[in-house]
C-alpha cells in the first residue's frame, strides 16, 4: 500500500475553493466530462428541490378529478395522473423527497459504517473477527428483503412514511460501507504514525477519529455518493412492493408504483416521466460518484 | 380525451352485447373439450377450504369437490336462489317446527380415481387407489359437517360460528342426511350453501384430519392432476361426474400470479382466458381496446365494502362531532363517479349490500350524514362541527393497508376530501399482517381503512361489524353500544322482512349518523374480463361463488388452442 | 491449502449461525402473525378460537425461547420443517424455486459477462474518447433504471410489438418448465428477465474490466510488447485481457451470489416462481419457518460462492497462495 495520500484532501479543497468558478468548471468538463454531466444533473435536482415552490403553480397533493389523465400539453407539460394532479409538479416536489431520503439515508448509513469499520480495523483481533462475521450475514441478506422486514417492523410505531423509508434503507447500508472502510483502514492501522500515536498514549477514540478516519475519507465519500443513488432506487423498489413513501406525498417511486403498471399503455406519461426522473437522478449520482472515485482513488489516478 | 372514451364506450357496449348473446346461446349445444386456462391473483395457503378464508383456496380447489348446496350456477347473481348439488330434488323445507332438515343424498356419486403420474403425490395415489371409484354416501357428509361444525382439537373450522344453531348431524341410512337445530334459523340454509363446505371422504378424515390441507381427492367435476406450490395447478375432466354431460372442458390449468398487471397481460397474450376475481376499470378499458370483440366484460356490484374506521378510543375521535365531520367531508356521490374510473369501487350504499331488499333506497340514504345531496351544506356542517369540537386544524395519520386496489386509491381520495375542509392528513400503510395487528390492538391508529367482504349475501349477518366489539371481534372502531346489539338480535330473530327492514334503517342511522361509529365509503365493483370464447359462466356479487367450472365451455379458437 | 480450505469451511458456521439468530429475532419483531393474516385478512368473520387453534398448530403460541430452541434444534439435525403458509415441507418449497432461480442467475451472469467484457475492453482501448463516454454512460444507465420499470417496459414492448407485427399479442410464458423438458418454451420465458438483469449487473463488471485493463496496459510487459511492434489487437487479446480478468472474476462471482436470492423485484414483474418472489411472499406473510430457511439458503449460497471465487482467484493467479 502506498503512503496515505495527503494530496487527496488538498485536491478536494482545490476543487471546492479555488476561484474563479468558470475555470474550475471548464477544467472539470475537460478532465471528467461524465462526472461533470453527473454533477450537472445533481445540481439541477437540488435546484428543483429547493425552488419547488416557485417552479410550479400546481399543488402536487391536491386531487382534481375533473382533470384526470390529461395528456402532456400546454396546460400540463407532462400531463396529469389518475387523481388529476400535475405530473411535472409532482416530479419537482418529488426531488425533495428523493434528496431527503437519499442524503439522509446515505449519510447516516455510511457514517455509521465508517465508525464501525474503522473501529473494527483498529481494534482487530477477536472483535474484528466477530464483526466480520456479522457483516457477512448482512451482506448476504438481500437488501430489499431486509428493508421490507424493517418496514413491517417499524410501520406500527413510526407514523411518518418518509422517516420509515429512511430507517428501512439506512440500516442495510451500514455493513456495506463498514466493509469497504475496514479494508482501507486495515492498511492504515499498520502505519508508523498510528504506532506513534499509541505510544504517546492517545485515547482510542482520539486515534480513531483524528488519525484513522481522515485517511479513509476517500472510500467513505465514494460510498456516500453511491448510496444516494441506491437509496433512491431502493425507495422505488419498496414502493413497487407497496411499502415505500405514501400518498399524497410527492415521491417518484410512488408515482411509478401507482401508475406504471395500470396506466402504462393508455396514459404512458404517468409511468414514463417519474421513471425517467429516477433514472436521471441515479444516473447523475453514479456518474458523479465514478468521477469522484477516479479523482480520489490514488490507484486509478493518472496525471 | 373524449374521443378515446367514446371509443372505449363503444367497445364496452360491444362487450356487453356479446354477454347477452352468449347468455342467449346457452340453450345451444355446448362444445366439449379444451383446456380452460385461468389465472388466480393469490398463492393459496392450503387446499382445505374448511380452514381457510381466502378466495385463493376456493378458486383453484372448488373444481375438485362437491358441496351439499350451492348458489344456482345459472343464476349466481341471485342472493336467495340455492340449488342441490349432492342432495336430490329441491332444497328441503324444515319439519318439526323448523328444527329438522332431511336431505336425500344422490346415488352414484363416485370418489375420484386419479391418473397417477410422476407428479401425483404418493398420498393422493394411495387414497385414490383405496377409495377411488367407490360411492360417496351420507356418512361422508356427516364426517364433513362434523369437521365444520365441531372440529376436534387442533383442527380449524373457520366458520364454525355459522353453524351455531346446529344440534346434531346424523345419517339414519346411507343416503339420508339429517340436521337437527337448537332453534329455527333463517341463516341455516345460507350457511349450508357456503362455498367453503367442500365434501371430504370419511375414510380419509378418519385417518388424518389434516390430510385435505395438502392433498386433493373429491367428487367434483374435475380430477386432480398436479399442484406445483406457488406456480400452478392442473385438473382433468371427471368422466364419472354425476351432472350428466358436465363438465364440458377436458381440463383446467390455473396459474397463480398476484399482480393484476400480469393477470391482464396473460389474458391479453393468451396465457389465460379468464380471471375470476376482478380487474380495475383502467385495465378493462385497455384490454377492451386491445382485444375488441375477443374480450367479454361482465360487471356486478360486489359484496365487499370499504370502511372508514375512526378509533373511538383515542382523542379527538372519541368525540362524535369529530367522527361525523370525517364522514360529512366525503363526497360519496361525486367520488363514485370518478373513483369508478380508477378503482374497483363504484356503488354508494349504506351498511347493506346495495340492491338487496334490505338496503336503503337512495332517498333513505340521503337522510344520513355524509350522503346528503347538498355537498356544500355537508362540508359547512363538517367545518362547524370541527370548530365546535375545537378541532378546526386537526392533523392526523390515516392508516391503510399496503394494497393498491382499492385501499390506497380510495385512501388517497379520502385524504383529498378531508383537505377540502381544512384537515391535514398523512397516510401510513402497512403490509396486511401488521395492518391487521394494528387494527386489532385498537391503539396504534387514529383513523383506519377497514373492509368487510362475504361470500353469500346475507345482510342480517353481514352487518355484524356494527355490534359492540365485545361481541363482534371484527369491529375495530372500539365502541360498545347495547342498543345496537339489541337491534341486531331483534332483526335476526324476526321472521318478517318488513320488520327487519324497519329495524335495519334505525340500526343504520344510529351507526353511521347519530353515533357515527364507523363509516362505509363505497362498495366494491366487480369487473370480470374474459376471452369471449369462454362460455357458460356468469358473474355474481362475490368472487367466492360459482367456481366449480363445470358449466364452462369453450368456443373456437380457444377450444383448439394448445 | 488444505488447512486454508478447512479453515474457510469452519468460518462459514458462525456466519450461518449468526444469520439464523438474526433472522429469527427480526421476524418476531414484525407485528401480527401468520394466523391473523390468513383468518382476518379477507375481511370476513373472525373466529378467535380458530385463531388460537391455528397458533397452537404451528407452535407460535409457545414462548420465544422455546421457539428458538426448536428452530436451533432443527438447524442441528438439518430439518427445515414445514412452511407455515402452505404446510408443505420447506425442502420441497425451496427445491421447486431453486432450479428456476439458479437458471436465471446463470443466464443473467453469462449475459452480464458477454456485455461487460467487450464493452469494458472497448472503453479502455478508446479511453477518453466519445466511444468511452458512450459506453460508460450506457452501462451506468443500466444500474440507474429501477429494475421493475425496465421489466414493465420490456413486457409492454413485447405485447405491443407482437400485436403490431403478428396481429396477436404474445406474452412470455408464466409457468416454468425445466429447460430439459422444453428448451424453447423455457428460454422464451427466462431470456427476458435474464437480459434485463444481465444488463443491470454488467455495469460494475464493465467498469472493473475497463480499469483493470487500463492498469495492465500501463505495465512494463505491455510496453515491451508494443515496442516489439506487436499488433494492438494481439496485445489486448493475448496479453492484457487475460491478466486483467482477475478482478472481473471476483465481481462476477459476487454478483452471481447476489442474484440467487436478490432477484426479488424482477421476479415479481415477470411472475417467476423463484426464490426472490417466495422470499417477499414469506416475509409479508410472516411465515417464520420459511423465511428463516430462505435466509439460511441465501446466506449459504453467498458464503459458498465467495469461497469458490477465492479458490478460483488462487487458481488463476499463481502469485496468490493461501496457507
Amino acid at each position: 500500500m502506498a503512503a496515505p495520500d495527503i494530496q487527496i484532501d488538498s485536491r478536494l479543497e482545490d476543487l471546492a475553493e479555488r476561484p474563479p468558478l468558470g475555470v474550475i468548471a471548464a477544467d472539470l468538463v475537460r478532465r471528467q466530462p461524465l462526472g461533470a454531466a453527473g454533477l450537472f444533473i445533481v445540481l439541477v435536482m437540488i435546484f428543483m428541490a429547493v425552488f419547488a415552490d416557485f417552479l410550479t403553480s400546481y399543488d402536487p397533493e391536491l386531487n382534481a378529478f375533473e382533470d384526470m389523465h390529461i395528456a402532456p400539453g400546454a396546460e400540463h407539460y407532462l400531463g396529469t395522473d389518475q387523481f388529476g394532479r400535475d405530473i411535472l409538479s409532482r416530479i419537482i416536489y418529488g426531488a425533495q423527497t428523493a434528496l431527503i431520503i437519499g442524503f439522509v439515508a446515505a449519510f447516516i448509513g455510511a457514517t455509521l459504517g465508517l465508525v464501525l469499520g474503522v473501529s473494527s480495523a483498529y481494534f482487530g483481533g477477536r472483535f474484528d473477527l466477530i464483526f466480520q462475521r456479522v457483516m457477512d450475514v448482512f451482506m448476504a441478506f438481500p437488501l430489499i428483503i431486509l428493508a421490507l422486514a424493517l418496514v413491517a417492523i417499524f410501520g406500527q410505531k413510526v407514523e411518518n412514511d418518509v422517516l420509515l423509508v429512511i430507517i428501512a434503507i439506512t440500516i442495510p447500508f451500514v455493513p456495506n460501507c463498514a466493509r469497504v472502510v475496514r479494508s482501507s483502514a486495515l492498511a492504515i492501522r499498520e502505519m508508523p504514525y498510528i504506532d506513534a500515536a499509541r505510544a504517546l498514549g492517545y485515547s482510542h477514540a482520539r486515534i480513531i477519529l483524528c488519525h484513522m478516519v481522515p485517511n479513509v475519507m476517500a472510500p467513505y465519500l465514494i460510498m456516500v455518493t453511491a448510496f444516494v443513488g441506491q437509496a433512491i432506487l431502493l425507495e422505488a423498489s419498496l414502493s413497487y412492493l407497496g411499502l415505500g413513501v405514501q400518498e399524497p406525498t410527492a415521491a417518484w417511486g410512488l408515482m411509478l408504483q401507482g401508475g406504471a403498471e395500470e396506466y402504462a399503455e393508455s396514459a404512458p406519461w404517468i409511468a414514463v416521466f417519474p421513471g425517467l426522473a429516477i433514472t436521471f437522478a441515479v444516473f447523475g449520482f453514479n456518474l458523479f460518484g465514478d468521477a469522484l472515485r477516479d479523482v480520489l482513488d490514488p490507484k486509478l489516478r493518472r496525471r | 380525451m373524449t374521443k378515446v372514451y367514446s371509443q372505449i364506450a363503444i367497445a364496452l357496449a360491444a362487450g356487453f352485447a356479446l354477454v347477452a348473446s352468449g347468455a342467449g346461446s346457452d340453450a345451444a349445444a355446448q362444445n366439449r373439450g379444451g383446456i380452460l386456462k385461468y389465472i388466480i391473483p393469490s398463492n393459496p395457503p392450503s387446499a382445505d377450504a374448511h380452514r381457510e378464508s381466502t378466495f385463493g383456496t376456493i378458486h383453484p380447489f372448488a373444481q375438485f369437490y362437491s358441496v351439499l348446496l350451492r348458489v344456482n350456477p345459472s343464476n349466481p347473481a341471485s342472493t336467495t336462489d340455492f340449488k342441490c348439488d349432492l342432495c336430490v330434488g329441491d332444497v328441503p323445507k324444515p319439519t318439526d317446527g323448523g328444527l329438522k332438515y332431511t336431505f336425500k343424498i344422490k346415488k352414484g356419486v363416485k370418489w375420484h380415481r386419479v391418473n397417477v403420474t410422476k407428479n401425483t403425490p404418493a398420498e393422493t395415489a394411495k387414497w385414490s387407489k383405496a377409495i377411488g371409484g367407490t360411492e360417496l354416501n351420507a356418512h361422508d357428509l356427516v364426517a364433513t359437517f362434523k369437521k365444520l361444525i365441531d372440529p376436534p382439537k387442533g383442527v380449524i373450522s373457520n366458520r364454525k360460528a355459522f353453524f351455531s344453531m346446529v344440534e346434531s348431524v346424523t345419517a339414519p341410512d346411507d343416503f339420508t342426511l339429517v340436521f337437527k337445530l337448537k332453534y329455527p334459523s333463517g341463516a341455516f340454509i345460507p350457511a349450508l350453501a357456503l362455498p367453503y363446505n367442500f365434501v371430504y371422504a370419511k375414510k380419509i378424515l378418519d385417518t388424518d384430519m389434516h390430510w385435505y390441507e395438502k392433498y386433493v381427492l373429491g367428487t367434483g367435476p374435475f380430477k386432480f392432476v398436479e399442484w406445483q406450490v406457488g406456480s400452478h395447478i392442473k385438473a382433468e375432466r371427471n368422466e364419472a361426474y354425476y351432472w350428466k354431460g358436465q363438465p364440458y372442458l377436458d381440463g383446467t390449468e390455473a396459474v397463480f400470479a398476484k399482480k393484476y398487471s400480469i393477470n391482464m397481460q396473460a389474458i391479453r397474450g393468451g396465457r389465460a382466458y379468464i380471471q375470476f376475481r376482478g380487474f380495475p376499470p383502467k385495465m378493462r378499458d385497455d384490454l377492451v381496446k386491445a382485444l375488441g370483440k375477443k374480450l367479454t366484460v361482465q360487471e356486478s356490484d360486489w359484496n365487499c365494502a370499504l370502511f372508514m374506521t375512526p378509533n373511538n378510543k383515542v382523542k379527538p375521535f372519541d368525540d362524535v362531532r369529530v367522527r361525523r365531520a370525517l364522514s360529512l367531508a366525503l363526497d360519496r356521490w361525486g367520488g363514485s363517479k370518478y373513483l369508478s374510473k380508477i378503482a374497483i369501487v363504484k356503488t354508494v350504499g349504506g351498511i347493506v349490500f346495495p340492491g338487496h331488499p334490505l338496503a336503503a333506497t337512495k332517498k333513505e340514504l340521503e337522510q344520513i350524514a355524509g350522503y346528503w345531496p347538498d355537498l356544500e351544506k355537508s362540508r359547512a356542517e363538517a367545518r362547524r362541527l370541527l370548530k365546535e369540537a375545537g378541532q378546526s386544524n386537526l392533523k392526523f395519520v390515516f392508516h391503510n393497508r399496503g394494497v393498491d386496489q382499492p385501499y390506497k386509491v380510495v385512501g388517497t381520495w379520502m385524504i383529498g376530501q378531508w383537505k377540502k375542509i381544512g384537515l391535514k392528513v398523512k397516510q401510513r400503510v402497512q403490509p396486511t399482517g401488521p395492518f391487521y395487528a394494528t387494527l386489532r390492538n385498537k391503539k396504534d391508529f387514529d383513523v383506519s381503512m377497514d373492509f368487510n367482504c362475504q361470500s353469500i349475501v346475507n345482510p342480517l349477518l353481514d352487518v355484524s361489524k356494527f355490534q359492540s366489539d365485545t361481541i363482534a371481534s371484527n369491529q375495530y372502531a372500539g365502541f360498545q353500544d347495547a342498543t345496537m346489539d339489541a337491534m341486531f338480535d331483534k332483526m335476526n330473530r324476526s321472521g318478517d322482512p318488513a320488520e327487519q327492514r324497519r329495524i335495519m334503517r334505525k340500526f343504520e342511522k344510529r351507526g353511521l349518523d347519530e353515533k357515527a361509529y364507523q363509516f362505509i365509503t363505497l362498495w366494491w365493483y366487480r369487473i370480470i374480463l374474459h376471452r369471449t370464447a369462454v362460455k357458460g359462466w356468469k358473474t355474481s356479487p362475490s368472487h367466492y361463488l360459482n367456481l366449480d367450472l363445470a358449466n364452462i365451455w369453450l368456443e373456437e379458437p380457444l377450444l383448439s388452442a394448445k | 491449502m488444505y488447512q486454508y480450505i478447512v479453515k474457510r469451511v469452519l468460518l462459514m458456521v458462525p456466519t450461518l449461525l449468526g444469520a439464523a439468530v438474526f433472522v429469527f429475532f427480526l421476524l418476531r419483531f414484525i407485528p401480527g402473525d401468520i394466523c391473523e393474516l390468513r383468518m382476518v385478512g379477507e375481511g370476513g368473520y373472525v373466529d378467535e378460537s380458530a385463531l388460537a387453534t391455528c397458533r397452537a398448530g404451528i407452535g407460535i403460541d409457545k414462548s420465544i425461547f422455546l421457539q428458538f430452541v426448536d428452530f436451533m434444534w432443527g438447524f442441528v439435525i438439518f430439518d427445515l420443517g414445514t412452511s407455515m403458509w402452505t404446510g408443505q415441507p420447506i425442502g420441497y418449497e425451496i427445491g421447486l424455486r431453486f432450479e428456476l432461480s439458479l437458471q436465471v442467475a446463470i443466464m443473467a451472469t453469462v449475459a452480464s459477462v458477454l456485455i461487460a467484457i467487450p464493452l469494458g475492453t472497448l472503453s479502455a482501448v478508446k479511453q477518453d474518447t466519445w466511444i468511452d463516454y458512450v459506453v460508460r454512460g450506457f452501462s451506468i444507465a443500466g444500474i440507474a433504471m429501477p429494475s421493475f420499470w425496465l421489466g414493465i417496459l420490456i413486457i409492454l414492448f413485447l405485447l405491443i410489438g407482437t400485436q403490431a407485427f403478428l396481429g396477436e399479442a404474445w406474452m412470455p410464458p408464466i409457468v416454468y418448465v425445466p429447460i430439459w423438458e422444453d428448451p424453447g418454451y423455457n428460454l422464451s420465458m427466462l431470456i427476458w428477465p435474464a437480459l434485463a438483469t444481465g444488463y443491470r449487473y454488467s455495469a460494475v463488471a464493465t467498469r472493473m474490466t475497463r480499469s483493470a485493463l487500463l492498469e495492465v496496459l500501463r505495465e512494463d510487459y505491455v510496453r515491451t510488447a508494443r515496442a516489439k511492434g506487436l499488433l494492438e489487437k494481439i496485445i489486448i487479446n493475448r496479453h492484457a485481457l487475460k491478466n486483467s480478468l482477475l478482478p472481473v472474476v471476483t465481481v462476477v462471482g459476487i454478483e452471481f451470489a447476489f442474484l440467487m436470492g436478490g432477484l426479488v423485484v424482477t421476479e415479481q414483474v415477470f411472475n417467476l416462481n423463484g426464490l426472490g418472489k417466495l422470499f417477499v411472499e414469506s416475509v409479508l406473510n410472516t411465515d417464520y419457518t420459511l423465511t428463516q430457511a430462505l435466509v439460511m439458503v441465501v446466506v449459504a449460497v453467498f458464503v459458498l460462492v465467495n469461497f469458490l471465487v477465492d479458490l478460483l482467484y488462487a487458481w488463476l493467479d499463481p502469485r496468490i497462495r493461501y496457507s
